[in-house]
């Protein structure tokens, strides 16, 4: 099996801000969970009615508690299904499945200051990343971005932690971030990391290589939810068999729903994991993942599963 | 056989989004930025050039560039102070480069490792002689220049061999003795390293 799981128990559900619901599991054998690395995030396995459904949450409990995970899911208006599951359809006993801990956003040892930047529920990482870093006495700071006070998950407890090292930037107050200002005259070994939508990512990183920050410095976690789109054929020339990949549905879903294991980690258009050779195609490959070049999209030989699909006559992949 | 240990420079090429750049050349390594800026460049205008000649003469060229500002240092022992110096008050927004021999690269990416700056982030010509600096294993003492093997070392005067071995951390090569079974057999030195 390439993703061992764990059988948890749902034993606590909180409403930490307004659309984002706090979970906690706890094995179901009674053991101890893995130990993770701050900015680690688990795959959650929900069986919605039958129809397997797999998302990635970031751990935000703290990393020296072996009892228990932590994650915080914002329910998504556009929700292809997994947000609405957890919301509406998960009850405190519950049994889940999850991954173990995959750890796409560490900390860097090497760093003399640590600029930690959160645009709503991206908050999550952070929670254990500033609890570590503050007890191994580590410079950091947090700038939280979020539409409001309402939706700022765990912010009054984190100012109460950390005072001013915690910095809310409230949308419907009129704040916002100013990242010029904010990297400009940041010291030498300063490192950025940003978990937020993909558009404040690109802004962060767009100002920070402007001014000549070494892409060294510079982290980011995203998870994109799989588009929808127009449904497709795929043909899995190892496994010689045709998968059909619904208007809902991502490549991955649809082949792992065929039986066939493909590695993933992220399943969020990020890290890689699950790159596929395109052996042939007649269409167009839609990619929709941040992790191949320009090139590479240009080449028409990748594709990554998890988040890009297909428009056009047939595909062949090899798997 | 290339050495697959051995770091691979990539060359200097200038980041024109540095806000400030930083430059450490020693020798020949000069040369490096003078080929690459002949005809004068927009960045010097934000640059500070840090030159230890070690038998080399490049000062009027490099002088003549025109840089925010230019120092000849005595040593590269002073180089690195004053490097040292600059780094410990820089931004995020500076780029480091460093031109010369292998020895003098590695010096200058361990002492940017102290300021956090990633080996990978700092742009690296090498220039120069081929010669290595060689850690023995024996008495730890690290030999500069080396160009032949075996050679003594100048701290416990074993033979040593020159490892086709290098080690980023230590930025040596490794020496290890060659007559340790039979110290009154004392291999001929071969010139290796030009």
């Amino acid at each position: 099996m390439i993703h061992p799981e764990i059988i948890v128990r749902v034993t606590d559900i909180a409403v930490v801000a307004e659309s984002i619901k706090q979970f906690t599991f706890e094995r179901v054998d009674g053991g101890s969970m893995p130990v993770f690395a701050p900015g680690a995030h688990i795959v959650v396995s929900m069986d919605d009615q039958g129809k397997l459904r797999r998302n990635p949450y970031s751990l935000m409990s703290s990393p020296s508690d072996s009892t228990s995970y932590q994650i915080s899911v914002l329910r998504v208006v556009e929700s292809r299904g997994g947000s609405a599951f957890m919301h509406e359809h998960v009850d405190v006993g519950d049994t889940m499945t999850i991954s173990h801990p995959i750890d796409l956003f560490p900390l860097h040892a090497t760093a003399k200051r640590h600029v930690l930047i959160a645009g709503g529920i991206g908050i999550t990482p952070f929670l254990p990343m500033m609890e570590v870093l503050n007890e191994s006495g580590q410079v950091f700071e947090l700038h939280y971005s979020m539409r409001s006070r309402r939706r700022g998950a765990f912010l009054s407890e984190l100012e109460r932690r950390y005072g001013s090292r915690v910095s809310a930037e409230v949308d419907d107050e009129g704040g916002r971030l100013d990242t010029r200002k904010l990297l400009i005259d940041q010291p030498l070994g300063t490192h950025i990391y940003v978990c937020a939508p993909l558009p404040m990512i690109d802004l962060v990183f767009g100002v920070a290589r402007e001014l000549g920050w070494a892409e060294e410095n510079l982290h980011r976690e995203v998870f994109l939810a799989p588009p929808a789109g127009t449904p497709f054929y795929t043909n899995l020339a190892k496994s010689g068999t045709t998968v059909y990949v619904a208007e809902h549905q991502s490549l991955l879903e649809s082949i792992e729903a065929a039986g066939i294991d493909v590695p993933y980690l992220c399943r969020g258009g990020a890290c890689g994991q699950c790159e596929t050779t395109v052996i042939d195609f007649d269409g167009q490959l839609m990619h929709h993942d941040i992790f191949l070049t320009d090139d590479e999209n240009v080449s028409g030989t990748k594709i990554m599963p998890c988040v890009s699909r297909f428009v056009g006559a047939s595909l062949t992949v090899e798997l | 056989m290339a050495i697959k240990s051995r770091p691979v420079y990539a060359g200097f090429n200038v980041d024109i989004t540095a806000q400030q750049h930083v430059l450490a050349l020693e020798g020949q390594g000069a040369d490096a930025l003078l080929e690459k800026l002949a005809g004068g460049h927009p960045m010097l205008e934000r640059a500070e050039i840090l030159y230890v000649a070690t038998g080399s003469d490049h000062d009027a060229a490099l002088r003549a560039l025109g840089a925010a500002n230019y120092w000849l240092a005595p040593t590269a022992e002073a180089l690195r102070d004053r490097l040292s110096e600059i780094l410990a008050h820089a931004t995020m927004c500076t780029r480091l480069y460093v031109a010369g021999t292998e020895g003098f690269i590695g010096s200058i990416v361990q002492l940017a490792a102290d300021f956090g700056i990633a080996n990978a982030s700092i742009i690296k010509e090498f220039r120069g002689s081929q010669q290595r600096r060689v850690q023995c294993v024996h008495c730890k003492g690290f030999n500069d220049n080396v160009t032949i093997s075996p050679f003594q070392c100048v701290h416990c005067d074993l033979h040593l061999f020159v490892r086709d071995h290098f080690s980023v951390r230590l930025n040596a090569f490794q020496g290890v003795c060659i007559n340790a079974e039979t110290p009154d057999i004392i291999p001929p030195s071969v010139e290796m390293y030009r």
